[in-house]
């Protein structure tokens, strides 16, 4: 050993670097506010997996042509006045899962950006887009689930369309989902209102539909006791909004595509508020977590169908956790984490190693086509 | 969750991590360098620096199998793949790694037929349901995956599946850690030493790092608690004045590795005379090609191969991180122009690469979060 490796300063070599890599911080930072822009030329399955790729084409595409106020924020659904107003399309493989099927599928997932809005979700519209040589007992059995759906949701679909393409051009039953809800005066939900203090509550254990999905595709020839866990939401949020006062429930969002981690991403960047997570207070079951590590997958980016993420003013939560525990589809509700002051925009993650990490949208797509 | 918590355990973490601030010598700097991106991922993934003390910095080595793939053999392998008849497989991994004509990504949008397998098997599988096409698997990775490569090529010959073939990218492990030890800019105290690979390979074939390069190399899992096992022994190693191989990773590396797995590999590849590694430039015998009987599975003989050497883009700096000479955030375009949706360099695209791990889980001031923690 020499001399002069003894007589190295700490950490960095150049006593400068903490605050260098500080700046070279906020410039990414800078650099990630940017104006989204597309720069493929041809549209990849990473435009469609619910990431910064979806966030990109959305904002670069559809919002800077259709830009409305009603539209800017981009929630799940718009809310204008006492209306709600939301659609979704499901293009799901396989269709039919172990605990649904995609006629589930369409039902819930519009209920539930209806019910995001702080709606009560009313009238449905449904359309099919089916192809050629595709079996009618297979949509017979789409449409009644569809039906169960709706009724458990006490929703009504109302109108509909049908279109047949030729063998080959669809991948055999594409359904999408339109939805119209009352919202209550006074009832006012978004990332805006979210504070620092405030606690981020989700509604039940988190992934399930996701890797459900992932093991019914057969490739990975893994096995677990799981089902999907799509339900319909809006029940559940109507007992939160009847618990909580006015303006006490500041955000609802569904963990769809890109999980828990993107929904709040979300939150903190239009909220410029930090959300810190602690890792052991995420509800994951055994199986779903298993599943995870050994494909090396953060539970935290796969798919819900039936949980959502609450963000509560602290003095009410204890009687919104207590509301929600006692709602069937809010059994496993349970606080995971709360917002601060800083770092803004991002999401933290304390492990349960007992270090600190970023928890940021994905990229890529493990898992194309889940919903 | 059994043999995953154990060794995640929060309280075990902070003994262990006391234990290393009391073997740092005061006013001493520390590094370490990580050979394998697995460790790197476990690194950030779990936090394991805010268990550091502030004399203990961890370098990110070259032992991630994507990052290390040069552009030109995307290229070639984004060529194959547009031939007629021809599905191409790969680990999902290389779906986003950027050549001189884009991604696989990009050219499945342009109506390629590149398919994400988890295994070579699977790809096998692929060639076996499509008789009519011609299946190429791209191998890569180091010795931990080419004996699935090998045993691959070997049950396509047993079932006579003949529209399969490889292209070999598997690279080894020993010749880039000779390179960065021969690396005039770049001190280390000691090495983590890769897990995986090991299981492979064993621990002798580090003998020399000790040996001829006085320096400690510690085998070690991948689980957080493993990581800082080993650089814990490594300290240990130093205080005593001693340099040698351990094997922190006894539960799944032998000593002396796998021998079936080694001769599996020996009798379907051997060693090419040399092979570019992105960033580290030409390494001799770094590198493993088809053995001359396995030919009609060898896709560089079946197909015409452009074989180009693209040079890679001029702000990135690849190189020098996978050298561990700079830290990703000081690369020049490091979260700016290059971000893991659109990646220049190939660290930020693998979830093992230096750069990809540093900005989906590390882009924060710790420091900070630190004071906030405190208050």
């Amino acid at each position: 050993m020499t001399a002069d490796d003894r007589t190295v300063p700490a950490r960095h070599a150049d006593p400068l670097a903490p605050g260098r890599e500080l700046r070279v911080l906020e410039r990414v930072e800078r650099s990630r506010r940017r104006k989204a822009r597309v720069r493929e030329e041809l549209i990849t399955l990473a435009h469609g997996a619910g990431g910064k790729a979806t966030r990109n084409l959305v904002e670069a595409v559809f919002l800077e042509s259709f830009r409305n106020p009603l539209l800017e924020p981009l929630g799940d659904g718009a809310v204008a006045g006492e209306l709600a107003f939301t659609t979704d399309a499901f293009v799901v493989t396989p269709l039919f899962f172990p605990g649904g099927d995609i006629g589930d599928l369409a039902v819930n997932g519009t209920v539930n950006d209806l019910a995001m809005c702080g709606a009560r979700p009313a009238y449905l519209s449904a359309g099919f887009i089916l192809e050629e040589g595709f079996p009618v007992a297979d949509l017979r059995r789409v449409v009644a689930s569809m039906a169960s759906a709706a009724r458990a949701a006490g929703v009504d679909i109302v109108t509909g369309d049908t279109k047949v393409v030729p063998r080959g051009k669809a991948d055999g039953c594409y359904v999408t989902t339109a939805g119209v809800g009352v919202v209550d005066p006074g009832v006012r939900l978004g990332a805006s209102a979210v504070r620092p203090g405030d606690l981020v509550v989700v509604s039940g254990p988190i992934g399930e539909h996701g890797v459900t999905i992932m093991l019914a595709r057969g490739g990975l020839d893994l096995e677990a006791d799981l089902v999907s866990d799509t339900l319909p939401l809006n029940g559940l949020v109507a007992r939160l909004l009847d618990t909580c006062p006015a303006g006490r429930v500041r955000c609802l969002r569904d963990a769809t595509r890109g999980g828990v981690a993107t929904v709040l991403n979300e939150i903190a960047e239009a909220s410029g508020a930090a959300v810190v997570l602690d890792e052991d207070a995420v509800p994951v079951r055994p199986a779903v977590r298993g599943a995870c590590e050994l494909l090396g997958i953060d539970p935290l980016h796969v798919a819900c169908e039936g949980r959502m993420v609450a963000v509560l003013a602290r003095d009410c939560a204890d009687a919104a956790l207590a509301a929600m525990r006692g709602h069937p589809h809010g059994a496993g509700a349970t606080v995971i984490g709360r917002i601060a002051d800083d770092p803004p925009g991002l999401v933290l993650l304390k492990t349960a190693f007992g270090g600190t990490r970023i928890v940021d949208v994905l990229v890529g797509d493990p898992l194309p086509r889940i919903c | 969750m059994r043999f995953v918590d154990e060794y995640r355990d929060a309280d075990t973490a902070r003994a262990l991590a006391a234990r290393i601030e009391a073997l740092c010598e005061p006013g001493r700097a520390y590094k370490f360098m990580e050979v394998c991106g697995g460790h790197t991922h476990t690194i950030y993934k779990h936090g394991l620096e805010d268990h550091l003390p502030e004399a203990v910095t961890l370098v990110h080595g070259p032992g991630c199998p994507v990052c290390v793939i040069p552009m030109g053999r995307v290229d070639d392998a984004i060529h194959i793949a547009e031939q007629p008849d021809v599905i191409m497989t790969s680990f999902g991994d290389m779906t986003r790694v950027p050549g001189g004509r884009g991604s696989f990504q990009d050219a499945t949008a342009r109506g390629a037929d590149i398919r994400m397998v988890y295994s070579p098997l699977d790809a096998l599988k692929v060639a076996r349901d499509n008789p009519d096409k011609r299946v190429v698997f791209m191998a890569i990775g180091f010795e931990t995956t080419a004996p699935s490569t090998a045993m691959t090529v070997l049950r396509a010959e047993a079932e006579r599946i003949c529209n399969f073939s490889v292209f070999c990218n598997h690279v080894t492990i020993i010749p880039a850690i000779k390179a960065i030890l021969d690396s005039p800019d770049l001190r280390l105290d000691g090495f983590i030493g890769p897990g995986h690979v090991s299981t492979v390979i064993g621990c002798r074939p580090y003998d020399f790092v000790a040996r001829d390069y006085g320096k400690p190399l510690v085998v070690a899992g991948f689980e957080p608690l493993d990581v800082l096992d080993s650089i814990h022994r490594n300290l240990v190693q130093l205080a005593r004045g001693r340099a040698a191989v351990e094997n922190q990773y006894a539960r799944v590396v032998p000593w002396d590795g796998n021998r079936k797995a080694l001769a599996v590999i020996n009798e379907v590849m051997e060693p090419r005379p040399h092979f570019e590694w992105r960033g580290l430039g030409f390494i001799s015998h770094s590198a493993l090609q088809m053995r001359e009987r396995y030919a009609a599975f060898d896709a560089e003989r079946i197909f015409q191969i452009p074989g180009g050497r693209v040079a890679d883009p001029q702000a990135c700096q690849c190189g020098e991180v996978l050298k561990g000479v700079l830290k990703p955030w000081e690369c020049k375009v490091f979260g700016t122009a290059c971000t893991p949706e659109t990646p220049i360099g190939t660290c930020m695209v693998s979830s093992e690469g230096a750069c990809a791990a540093y900005y989906n889980f590390g882009r924060f001031s710790r420091a900070r979060v630190r004071e906030a923690t405190r208050t």
